[in-house]
């Protein structure tokens, strides 16, 4: 047995993955305006190789200490986060705030555990219900790099409402759509949009809590808004005002192009199956993981669209 | 899982792939090209004696991963190997394996559906053509399960009984090649597996779908995974003139499912069943 193990070991450890030595998402804090940091995330869906970074929490450090905005999916995420604020101010932590339920906002909340943890309070109740199922179905998909990490709920309930840190006067927007509860911030002091999770650029959008009619609504909201430097959830940064535009242009494209395709296919007679493999028009290739996720929401979106246009029959 | 099906399991793993297999008559079964850990005890189980073999012409349409796995979308299509008498769909690994059983009467051979998943597993459609062999498609559906040990979400509802066997239904005017009608419907429906805690198997174990004068256009005999609140896609082929479907059926509890699903207006189709 005892050789077995040793068999094993020498195995293991002469394996390539392991070469490189431990875990490590390798965080890089991104200067993108004043005061402000993003960790950008991979456009990619979770695998073993990217340990679950695919969002893009940020940072702003303020007089009143650093405000931490999403906490990545693992609690060796919001370590490695903590340890990279640090090279960067010596301020304090202020507080967290989570924009909505899924698990790669939130998951990093235990080494935040000694300061307020803030969201809406649609995302605390999904997070009380849903939190452990999802934390196991991290496990299942990144498996080691979640070792050690337990759902953590948010401590706080925040409203909509202005709340001043220092100079950063941070404009808290309850919306609704991608999920319940999606919490956007707008610093007012120097127009960075932390857009939630309702803004996906060129990353394909994930629809598993997705109200597609509050969701454009939402994004019409935040279409309206002075914005210098936009960060979406997943994808890629936009500094200007034309490609923040462009950004919340392309959710809406999509989302508008997925809602009304399954609709007519499912009012033409299409099987949910059939829409699997169905073409997605050329202007979304650019978009990261397109397929895996239009075949996601085919599977959130279709069983409602279905049961809307059949009609009852006893 | 029945215990009969449990001892064979059990055997087959004792015992190893080669002495796992029935004695057959006939040429060796070619390898299941899945690998399927279950297969040597499916075999017997669902084909007996007959003679199977892995087509490519009978396609299973399934995600790669099973996003809700209490509702997985489905489609088999045997339709390429012309006249088949039967169809099996099944997952190797589920506790249930079998989803359903399904005669194409005057239908073709083709069913959609949608049903829970316990875990990753390979998913197989089987149908048998008049020649008594076995033609077998299939896929490998990854998932993090649960599917059938979860309770169904129609008990959230305080009224759920009262609902229970309702129908929505639709067809479809026939298109393209073998101009058959296409026709989907949804059976309110718990589909209960049995194998939650406290509560007891309750599902919809045949549903028959018939021509307006009451001959059998397909007939299904359904089982446990089915998802709750099943859907199902057919291609039925009603005689001209026909204006509606019937839909009748039962569950285990000997509660009635009881239908009549209209046809769409065919241009010419009243003409086409006149002497």
């Amino acid at each position: 047995m005892r050789a077995l193990a040793a068999l094993l070991l020498l195995l293991v450890s002469a394996a390539p993955g392991w070469a490189a030595g431990p875990l490590t998402y390798n965080l890089k804090p991104v200067a993108i305006a004043p005061d402000t940091w993003v960790f950008e995330g991979t456009r990619e869906h979770f695998t073993r190789t990217n340990g679950g970074n695919i969002l893009n929490p940020g940072f702003i450090v303020t007089d009143d200490g650093v405000i931490v905005i999403q906490t990545g999916p693992s609690r060796r995420f919001g370590e490695e986060m903590r340890a990279a604020i640090a090279t960067v101010t010596d301020k304090p932590i202020r507080k967290v705030f989570i924009s909505n339920l899924h698990p790669d906002y939130w998951l990093g909340n235990r080494a935040f555990a000694d300061v307020p943890i803030a969201a809406l309070p649609g995302t605390i109740e999904g997070i009380k219900t849903e939190g452990p199922g999802m934390t196991e179905n991290m496990y299942r998909l990144v498996g080691d790099w979640m070792r050690g990490t337990e759902p953590l709920v948010p401590t706080e309930t925040v409203y909509g409402s202005t709340v001043v840190f220092g100079a950063h006067r941070l404009r808290l927007i309850p919306l609704e759509g991608h999920t319940v509860a999606d919490l956007a911030i707008l610093d007012e002091t120097t127009g960075v949009l932390f857009a939630g999770g309702v803004v996906f650029s060129d990353r394909t959008p994930t629809t598993p809590h997705a109200d597609i009619g509050q969701w454009l609504a939402a994004l019409d909201a935040l279409d309206a808004l002075e914005v210098t430097v936009l960060v979406p959830n997943h994808g890629r940064i936009r500094t200007d005002t034309a490609a923040n535009r462009a950004a919340i242009a392309q959710t809406r494209d999509w989302l508008s192009w997925l809602d009304s395709t399954l609709r007519e296919r499912a009012e033409a007679g299409a099987d949910m199956a059939e829409l699997l493999d169905a073409p997605i028009p050329e202007r979304f290739a650019g978009m990261g993981v397109l397929r895996e996720e239009y075949r996601r929401s085919v599977s959130h979106l279709w069983p409602r669209i279905e049961r809307t246009i059949l009609p009852r029959v006893n | 899982m029945n215990r009969h099906l449990a001892a064979a399991a059990l055997l087959a793993a004792l015992s190893g792939p080669a002495l796992g297999g029935p004695a057959l008559a006939g040429p060796p079964d070619p390898a299941d090209p899945l690998a399927s850990v279950m297969w040597d005890v499916l075999r017997p189980e669902l084909f007996g004696t007959a003679p199977v073999q892995f087509d490519e012409r009978v396609t299973v349409t399934a995600p790669d991963n099973a996003e809700n796995a209490a509702a997985v979308p489905v489609m088999a299509d045997a339709t390429a190997l012309g006249a088949v008498e039967e169809m099996v769909l099944f997952a190797d690994l589920n506790p249930f394996p079998v989803i359903l059983r399904f005669q194409p009467l005057a239908a073709k051979p083709v069913i959609a559906t949608r049903f829970k998943v316990q875990q990753a597993t390979p998913l197989r459609a089987a149908a048998r053509t008049p020649d008594g062999v076995w033609h077998i498609g299939g896929k490998l559906l990854d998932a993090a399960g649960g599917g059938c040990t979860a309770p169904p979400a129609t008990y959230a509802a305080a009224d759920w009984a009262d609902h229970v066997g309702e129908v929505q239904g639709r067809a479809w005017a026939p298109t393209g090649e073998g101009k058959a009608t296409r026709v989907r419907f949804l059976v309110r429906h718990p589909m209960d597996t049995g194998l939650v805690a406290g509560i007891p198997a309750y599902f919809i174990e045949a549903l028959t779908l018939r021509d307006a004068d009451g001959r059998a256009l397909a007939r299904l005999q359904t089982a446990e995974p089915l998802s709750e609140n099943p859907v199902f896609t057919l291609e039925v082929q009603p005689r001209a003139g026909a204006r509606s479907l019937t839909l009748d059926g039962r569950d285990n509890q000997g509660g009635e499912v009881k239908a009549a699903i209209p046809l769409p207006w065919v241009q010419g189709a009243i003409q086409g069943a006149l002497p």
